[in-house]
């Protein structure tokens, strides 16, 4: 099989830059810590009000740990708990979430908290919010006629 | 090719059941394509629906109308077509296989279709478990599915009555190819058909009380990104083996073709992750390993990149094109059958890199079930493929009825490509700048309680709407020129372009032929990424999940 010159030369920039490119993208993840929500932890969906974090939705105050807070949220059809929420600037705060229904999408609009929320699972990802604001909490995954209605307010204060 | 079995025209037997997929086909574009304008209107927030229609009802009707029905029915078509043009008439048998798949798959539509309507089975085309549908819903699937294999096995017979008659040669190009798809599309099925029969049939019929979400998703997701490669390949069948013809060059490379569907048979499959890379239940190790593996596919789309571009430019260069880029002006832009299908094909270069974009880990973070995605998708299915797949109605549709393309319909063919990129422009420009602001995909129109940052992209919803009406009036261009095509057009004789590689002695070598070697190596590679973390799934599984209607009835 005879392949061209200069067929073997763009492919094997383009193999290149596809090596470059994927080992930014794993060096990100595994050294970096910039791994995608990935959560393995399980729960009975029927018992996530009783079980914690999940009997008390909000934000809590947390000692010994990596982070300064969890933001505890339970998601079922059309809304989250806690629908409203501050938290302070500089803040490092991991956000947990499950359902106790169907799936659900939990995305904060203008960052990169995105996570999926599925019956049985329980998600989670560390983040810092450091920019002041009002930010819309939206759920990104269809889960029925109320859909485009579910939301929750993440503010931001000093 | 040799001449005995290689006819000029498609066989009237084998082209009648080629027209009933078209006809399919193109009921399910107008449909789906009234329902996608309705959806950009209802999301510019300046319309609503009449009679208690559901935005989300509409939303799967368009789903399921554009993505499964249109698709399924052209291809099928299309590549039944193609193997009867290059290997031959099918046999009797063959046909009539080839027609029970074809009425199989029709009942499956009108099953689902009809419960869609009904408001029982609002689940949208990716089921979304545990959302439960009406088991008639999930059986008429089941039914497009097992149609398909039927269809895809008529193909598969004639391929392998040609080869029986011509021991050790390559096959025909497109019949190759046409066959690569098909084996791609069964092993694709697979993932789908076990979580509708297993999983959500028995679960909606109330013989199990719980299903398995994960499990259910990551069937549907092996099954998820090889279907839109069966939707790619045979957009790729014509860009490398009918266009070259119909511009009057030659193939770049048989062989390299050839490797590149192969390629594309391989790595499409093991990685549906790079869907699931924001879902819990799932080792980030495994997620990266399947990213790994989806960025293989990228190797041959710059082969093919690099071949059709090749064409392109010997070809000009023979007509006496001078300097680097004088050849891209004697191309035939007076010619739809060209044309179309290029614009199709330029608009698979940022599509591409949108890709690139959404299977990266940290980036599919920003992106993720925003309507970016959509945007995505608009570009590569349905404008990348569509578009070629309009190309190929021009002359297929015309060779199959006795009729010609006439002068009128070539241009109006021109007109409706570029209405349909103008329209493409706004609407999928317009998704991806709304997405990266974090607006959501499958949503109707929403406020959310006027927060700020949705006062700032909704604006971008009123010019999807824009595209949405542009691209509707492309629509219904087409369905003129199918109409016209299919029964008025004069009589005549419309070629089936098959082109002829440069080197016609270089012969592709055998072994691409030996499926035992390629159907075992897509076996590994998809129990290599898929059998621990399934394992994993199951051992560390929570508690089954009930089904929810969480949607309103009649």
């Amino acid at each position: 099989m005879h392949m061209h010159k200069f067929e073997k030369i763009w492919l094997i920039f383009g193999i290149g830059a596809l090596v470059v490119f994927l080992s930014v993208v794993g060096v990100s993840a595994f050294y970096l810590g910039n791994k995608p929500p990935s959560c393995l932890t399980t729960i009975d969906p029927k018992k996530v009000d009783t079980e914690a974090p999940f009997d008390k939705p909000g934000l809590n105050k947390v000692e010994g740990k990596e982070w300064d807070y969890e933001l505890v949220y339970v998601a079922s059809a059309f809304f989250y708990n806690p629908g409203e929420v501050e938290v302070p600037l500089g803040a490092k705060v991991k956000v947990i979430a499950t359902t106790k229904d169907v799936v659900h999408g939990f995305q904060v609009a203008g960052t990169n908290i995105n996570m999926m929320l599925e019956p049985g699972y329980v998600n989670e990802i560390v983040t810092t919010f450091d920019k002041e604001g009002e930010y819309l909490v939206v759920c990104n995954e269809y889960c029925g006629t109320g859909h485009h209605l579910m939301s929750s307010k993440i503010k931001v204060v000093k | 090719m040799s001449s005995q079995t290689a006819k000029l025209k498609v066989d009237p037997r084998d082209g009648k059941l080629a027209m009933a997929h078209f006809y399919v086909a193109f009921i399910a574009l107008a449909l789906g394509g009234l329902m996608g304008l309705l959806q950009t209107l209802v999301r510019s927030g300046k319309f609503e629906l009449p009679w208690g229609i559901d935005y989300y009802q509409i939303l799967t009707v368009h789903g399921v109308l554009m993505g499964l029905v249109l698709t399924t029915f052209f291809i099928m078509g299309f590549q039944y077509a193609a193997v009867s043009r290059t290997a031959g008439t099918h046999s009797p048998a063959a046909r009539r296989i080839g027609w029970i798949g074809f009425w199989v798959m029709t009942v499956g539509t009108i099953m689902a279709a009809t419960m869609v309507l009904l408001k029982e089975a609002s689940v949208l085309y990716t089921f979304y478990a545990p959302l439960k549908a009406h088991w008639i819903f999930y059986l008429g699937m089941t039914f497009v599915v097992v149609g398909s294999w039927l269809d895809g096995a008529a193909q598969i017979m004639t391929y392998a009555k040609w080869r029986k008659e011509n021991p050790g040669k390559p096959s025909p190009l497109l019949s190759f190819m046409a066959v690569i798809n098909t084996v791609l599309w069964i092993v694709a099925t697979l993932g789908v058909a076990s979580t509708v029969l297993f999983q959500l049939l028995p679960w909606s019929l109330g013989l199990v009380d719980t299903v398995d979400v994960l499990i259910s998703r990551t069937l549907f997701w092996y099954f998820g990104h090889p279907l839109v490669y069966f939707w790619l390949l045979p957009a790729y069948m014509c860009w490398y083996a009918i266009v070259p013809k119909i511009i009057g060059g030659k193939i770049f490379s048989d062989s390299l073709a050839r490797l590149s569907f192969i390629l594309f048979l391989l790595f499409s499959i093991p990685v549906g992750f790079h869907h699931q890379l924001m879902e819990p239940g799932i080792d980030p190790a495994w997620k990266f390993l399947q990213v790994v593996l989806t960025f293989m596919v990228i190797i041959p789309s710059l082969m093919t990149a690099f071949s059709l571009f090749a064409t392109f430019e010997r070809f000009g260069r023979s007509k006496g094109a001078t300097g680097l880029f004088g050849w891209f002006k004697v191309l035939p832009w007076n010619d739809a059958r060209f044309t179309v299908p290029f614009i199709g094909m330029a608009s698979f270069i940022p599509a591409g890199a949108g890709g690139i974009i959404n299977a990266s880990n940290q980036m599919n973070q920003v992106v993720h079930n925003t309507i970016w995605v959509t945007g995505h998708f608009h570009l590569t299915a349905a404008t990348s493929v569509v578009l070629t797949f309009f190309g190929i109605s021009y002359w297929l549709v015309p060779h199959l009825t006795g009729r010609k393309l006439t002068k009128a319909m070539n241009k109006l063919g021109i007109i409706q490509g570029w209405v349909w990129f103008i329209g493409m422009v706004f609407m999928s420009g317009a998704m991806h700048f709304q997405g990266l602001l974090g607006g959501p995909r499958r949503s109707a129109f929403s406020t959310y309680g006027d927060a700020a940052q949705a006062a700032e992209w909704i604006p971008y919803q009123i010019a999807q709407a824009v595209g949405g009406s542009i691209l509707f009036l492309g629509i219904i261009l087409m369905i003129i020129i199918f109409v016209n095509l299919a029964f008025f057009a004069p009589k005549g004789e419309e070629e089936f372009p098959v082109g002829e590689a440069e080197n016609l002695e270089e012969k592709a070598p055998m072994i691409f032929e030996n499926w035992k070697l390629w159907l075992g190596i897509t076996a590994a590679l998809i129990l290599f990424a898929y059998t621990i973390p399934f394992i994993d799934m199951i051992q560390n599984a929570p508690p089954g999940s009930p089904g929810f209607k969480t949607w309103n009835s009649w």
